[in-house]
């Protein structure tokens, strides 16, 4: 009881000021998106009226979840995990289709989606197995266990299918790291993008060798490889004997991956993939096909210059030049009305927010909520640089929201109760759970 | 677990540099890069689509069959029209206020932001009025597009027609955009892909009103549009005239083939329609007029796709195959006994020329009595299994019974009935050649098209051998053209065996007495035979096939006259005059000419 009186007193203040001030903004320029001079100025059956509502309802969780006795989250982990499969399982049969994917429960009038709330329950489940584990992360059969954890909402998301959610997933890779799984792994991961990019960049060139051959892209890179490799043996002329077997090793799977990543973009993928992969990496430019959102995100973005427009000054994102401008691409409308200045801000809020929980999370002495901290941090890091890097042509054009800002009940739900479940257990750093 | 603390700091510095990184790139973009405020200044980027005008079509002697006339559609942005005169607009554009709201409702129903066509290919002397004044009115600009023009109303089945692609069409070939025109019947369909160009594409930066701005990254994405290719046809623009003005006022159809190539000259399909009427704006309700017009279903190609039996021509190819079998000679006597099936005309005991000439029915019962009972078995049934099988495989080699492989859509390919289909119909071991005898002169289950008659016409002339009928003969500049067409497709009749069977055809049209003598020409040999299908309560059709000059055929004709009478009435004339004209670019007996022209076919049966 001494716990729930003291909550108040011991919960981080800085984190729910940053946490109303995102809200806020985001929710000024959901209003700026939707704002429409010949109209009234504010009505509830518009999107900024829905989200007011929201937001009002998001206060009425954070109060439970500050209520509620902090160790039932790490109790019911697993618990609140199974019922997160549950839904997902339960989406597929009885759930609405809206645009191609049944992710969606519609109950009258409130709609609701079940992949929000499994992130939630995977990340207490994930929490919760690293917690007992008397081995780090680095570990086969570890490693093995937490990727089914990971794997298995995920594949039931794949199946509605909603390509966006389920990339969230990866995000629990950081928390993974942090808890002892090998960096080798990420450079890997980063070397395979990097050679995946490599590949399809050089899918238009080639050059003519003698003999009237023409060699193709893919066949330079691998050359390019051999030569470097080959560079570095001679160089080490030394470690010759050492060298040469990994080299050798390292040449043949670039090689084979470069080839086969040629094969997956031409037969596996559809042109509809294959469109958004060719305009991101700037080898095709189609601003009124697969490039028109980003061409005209980027344009609202750019066109808000170092000071901006002014709120409600918008022209592009309120002619709708910019589609999906209160969701997915909510930035724009920061970018334009705002300019440098508010895209400044914005990102060096979330920036703070991170690392406040970082540092929240490394004060704990409980493993449970230190853990639990990371997957916070991890996912909305995740979501804030897809969504952001999306809007400039950084990232790919996946959909998934901004935190705190996109419209969408379930969304800014979701990530209130993540956020706030981790300073309801931060209250309680001076007891050991 | 304290060994993996310092990790904290990579992941801080993963967020931070990732952080950094879009800074500034923001700033880069936001701050650095003009040209996207340029954009934005400018509103939009507009891309406009230049379609490519389609290939032209011409006739064998290069004469134009369909050319491209310029129209606009004229567009609309809703969202931008916002304050516009719209009286003043009605007035220029020549609308009425109720249709401007029409369309207008339509265009916003489609998207506020993005331009929609508001009227459709306006053609260019009245747009060229409306467009001095269309700075005026914000949110309007006009889309160079081309319609089809046909310098003669004439070969409309054989060119088809174009229209706007269907949204099922675009889902399944993403080439196809909304709007895009695409082939929908005739050789417009058929070379779709030669015919149609490359689209090109400019984008300009407009303001808030529309108004071009210039071109985006000095033209750095615009690409021309590509002319599509054009088509030379076989077709011979004046025989195919002439041959729609002979078949005006009847039901039926003509082809005419150069028995050498396959090219086809003329190909009719009666009654018809004007191919500018289902061009342009009135399109569709030009198309729905054709279609409630069904009982003469002048969109219903009959050249290709109606069937019919063979009748007495079939005798020709039944001759061909006894001879080559070695069931007949040209010397083998025949008694005309008509007890099982009947015949006319004053003979009683033909040999193969006379029988020909005569159409003696019991003489061809007894050819195909002895090809398809050849007694190879003593078992009837399987004889006639046998000598089914070895028939219908030298007669299918005459193209029957299958769709020719030509460039012309929807071309049925009949019906030549082998075994498969007699065991479906009576039973395995059910059937004998008493069952099936009536195909002995052309009745019975056989369906041919008049393509494909026109094509043993050109067979006979060929004295075996035939290429397939085509429209096209030269595909662009370069005059390519599909291998099949240049592929000669052998009969397994030795050429001897043609020489009696074209005496007979000769008879036929210069002997007297013979059944076409309305075909005979006095200065060119035409050799010809008629054939008469019989309808129940109605007037036969009037069937002719012949080939002109004897020796060396130049043309070789299939005319069918439906529901008018025998078939040296009307079709062997008809024919005769197409030769004349065809050969000699002339007409001697305008008489027979006269009659034709005045002749009417056209009595409705109901069904
Ligand atoms: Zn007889």
């Amino acid at each position: 009881m001494r716990s729930k009186r003291n909550i108040f007193q011991n919960i981080d203040w800085f984190t729910i000021v940053l946490y109303g001030i995102l809200v806020l903004i985001g929710w000024l320029n959901i209003y700026a998106a939707n704002y429409n001079e010949d109209e009234v100025w504010f009505s509830f059956s518009k999107n900024y009226g829905k989200q007011l509502i929201w937001i009002v309802a998001s206060l009425a969780l954070i109060w439970m979840i500050l209520m509620l006795e902090a160790r039932l989250f790490s109790t019911f982990a697993y618990s609140i995990y199974a019922l997160g499969i549950a839904m997902l399982i339960g989406v597929l049969i009885f759930g609405m289709e809206i645009k191609g994917a049944k992710s969606w429960f519609v109950f009258g009038g409130i709609s609701f989606q079940p992949s929000e709330f499994a992130k939630f329950g995977t990340a207490l489940a994930i929490t919760k197995y690293l917690t007992n584990l008397k081995k780090n992360a680095g570990q086969f059969k570890v490693r093995f266990q937490a990727i089914f954890i990971l794997l298995l909402p995920a594949a039931l998301i794949m199946l509605q299918p909603d390509t966006g959610s389920v990339l969230v997933y990866a995000a629990f890779v950081f928390v993974l790291y942090r808890e002892g799984l090998s960096g080798k792994i990420l450079l890997f991961g980063l070397g395979l993008a990097l050679f995946f990019i490599l590949a399809l960049l050089l899918k238009q060139t080639s050059i003519d060798v003698p003999f009237g051959l023409v060699m193709q892209g893919k066949l330079i890179l691998i050359a390019t490889v051999i030569t470097i490799c080959g560079f570095i043996y001679w160089f080490f002329n030394s470690r010759k004997r050492k060298l040469l077997v990994p080299l050798t090793i390292a040449v043949v799977m670039i090689s084979s991956y470069v080839l086969s990543v040629d094969y997956v973009f031409d037969n596996v993928m559809s042109p509809h993939q294959q469109d958004r992969i060719n305009e991101l990496l700037g080898i095709t430019f189609d601003p009124s096909g697969a490039g028109y959102n980003v061409n005209q995100s980027k344009i609202a973005i750019g066109s808000g210059g170092f000071f901006g427009k002014g709120f409600l000054q918008g022209t592009q994102t309120k002619y709708n030049f910019v589609p999906e401008q209160s969701t997915d691409f909510i930035f724009c409308t920061v970018g334009e009305e705002w300019g440098f200045i508010g895209s400044f801000v914005v990102i060096v809020a979330f920036v703070t927010l991170f690392i406040r929980l970082i540092f929240l999370a490394e004060r704990q002495r409980s493993s449970f909520t230190r853990i639990y901290f990371y997957t916070v941090v991890s996912i909305l890091f995740f979501h804030f640089a897809i969504n952001i890097g999306m809007t400039i042509g950084l990232a790919p054009v996946i959909g998934i929201p901004l935190p705190f800002f996109s419209y969408g009940g379930s969304s800014l739900w979701s990530f209130t109760v993540l956020l706030f479940v981790a300073l309801r257990l931060d209250g309680e750093r001076m007891h050991i759970l | 677990m304290k060994d993996f603390d310092d990790r904290k700091y990579v992941v801080t510095a993963i967020i931070l540099v990732t952080s950094f990184i879009y800074l500034i790139r923001l700033f880069y973009v936001q701050v650095i890069d003009d040209s996207y405020k340029l954009s934005a200044k400018n509103q939009a980027l507009r891309t406009l689509v230049h379609y490519p005008s389609r290939g032209l079509i011409y006739d064998r002697n290069k004469e134009l069959l369909v050319f491209n006339e310029a129209a606009y559609d004229l567009m609309v942005t809703p969202k931008q029209t916002k304050g516009i005169d719209t009286t003043a607009f009605c007035e220029i554009v020549g609308i009425t206020k109720e249709e401007y709201i029409a369309k207008m409702e339509k265009a916003k129903s489609y998207s506020s932001y993005k331009a929609s066509v508001f009227e459709k290919q306006i053609p260019s002397d009245q747009f060229t009025s409306i467009s001095e004044k269309l700075y005026l009115f914000s949110g309007f600009y006009g889309q160079k597009r081309t319609l089809r023009k046909y310098p003669k109303p004439i070969a409309s089945h054989v060119l088809g027609y174009i229209g706007e692609v269907s949204l099922s069409r675009i889902k399944k070939n993403p080439y196809y955009k909304k709007s895009d025109y695409i082939g929908i019947r005739g050789l417009e369909k058929e070379y779709e892909k030669e015919l149609r160009g490359k689209r090109g594409k400019k984008v300009l930066m407009v303001d808030v009103h529309s108004r071009v701005k210039g071109s985006y990254q000095n033209g750095a994405y615009d690409t021309m549009a590509v002319h599509g290719t054009n088509l030379y046809t076989s077709i011979d623009r004046d025989l195919q005239e002439y041959a729609e003005h002979l078949m005006k006022n009847k039901r039926g159809s003509v082809v005419a083939i150069e028995p050498s190539t396959g090219e086809i000259l003329t190909l009719v399909t009666a009654p018809s329609y004007d191919p500018n009427f289902l061009v342009g704006r009135n399109r569709s309700d030009n198309y729905n007029s054709l279609v409630a017009n069904d009982s003469l279903n002048p969109l219903f190609n009959r050249a290709i796709d109606a069937q019919y039996r063979p009748g007495s021509i079939f005798k020709l190819v039944q001759s061909l195959v006894g001879l080559e079998q070695g069931v007949i000679t040209t010397e083998t006597r025949i008694k005309c006994n008509r007890g099982i099936i009947n015949c006319h005309g004053n003979h009683s005991n033909d040999k193969l020329v006379e029988a020909i000439q005569h159409s003696c029915n019991p003489y061809f019962y007894q050819v195909y009595k002895r090809l398809i009972q050849p007694g190879k078995y003593s078992n009837i049934f399987k004889d006639s299994e046998a000598g089914l099988n070895e028939w219908h495989r030298m007669v299918s080699k005459f193209g029957f019974g299958q769709k020719l492989e030509s460039d012309i859509p929807g071309i049925s390919g009949g019906l030549l009935p082998d075994v498969a289909f007699y065991n479906r119909w009576y039973g395995e071991h059910r059937w004998a050649f008493s069952t099936i005898y009536s195909n002995s002169i052309g009745e019975g289950e056989m369906g041919v098209v008049p393509i494909q008659m026109a094509n043993l016409a050109a067979t006979l002339a060929n004295k075996g051998f035939y290429y397939t009928p085509h429209l096209v003969k030269g595909i662009g500049e370069d005059f390519s053209i599909r291998e099949v067409f240049t592929t000669k497709h052998e009969t397994e009749i030795t050429p001897k065996y043609f020489d009696p069977v074209i005496e007979a055809m000769s008879a036929v049209v210069n002997l007297p007495g013979g059944t076409a003598r309305q075909a005979r020409l006095d200065s060119i040999e035409v050799c010809g035979k008629t054939g008469t299908v019989q309808n129940p309560d109605r007037p036969d059709h009037s069937v002719f096939i012949c080939f002109a000059p004897r020796d060396n055929p130049k043309i070789a004709i299939a005319v069918y006259v439906e529901y008018s009478d025998y078939g040296g009435l009307w079709s062997a004339p008809i024919s005769s005059l197409l030769i004349e004209k065809y050969l000699t670019g002339k007409i001697n007996d305008t008489e027979k000419e006269k009659r034709m022209l005045e002749a009417k076919f056209l009595t409705i049966y109901e069904k």
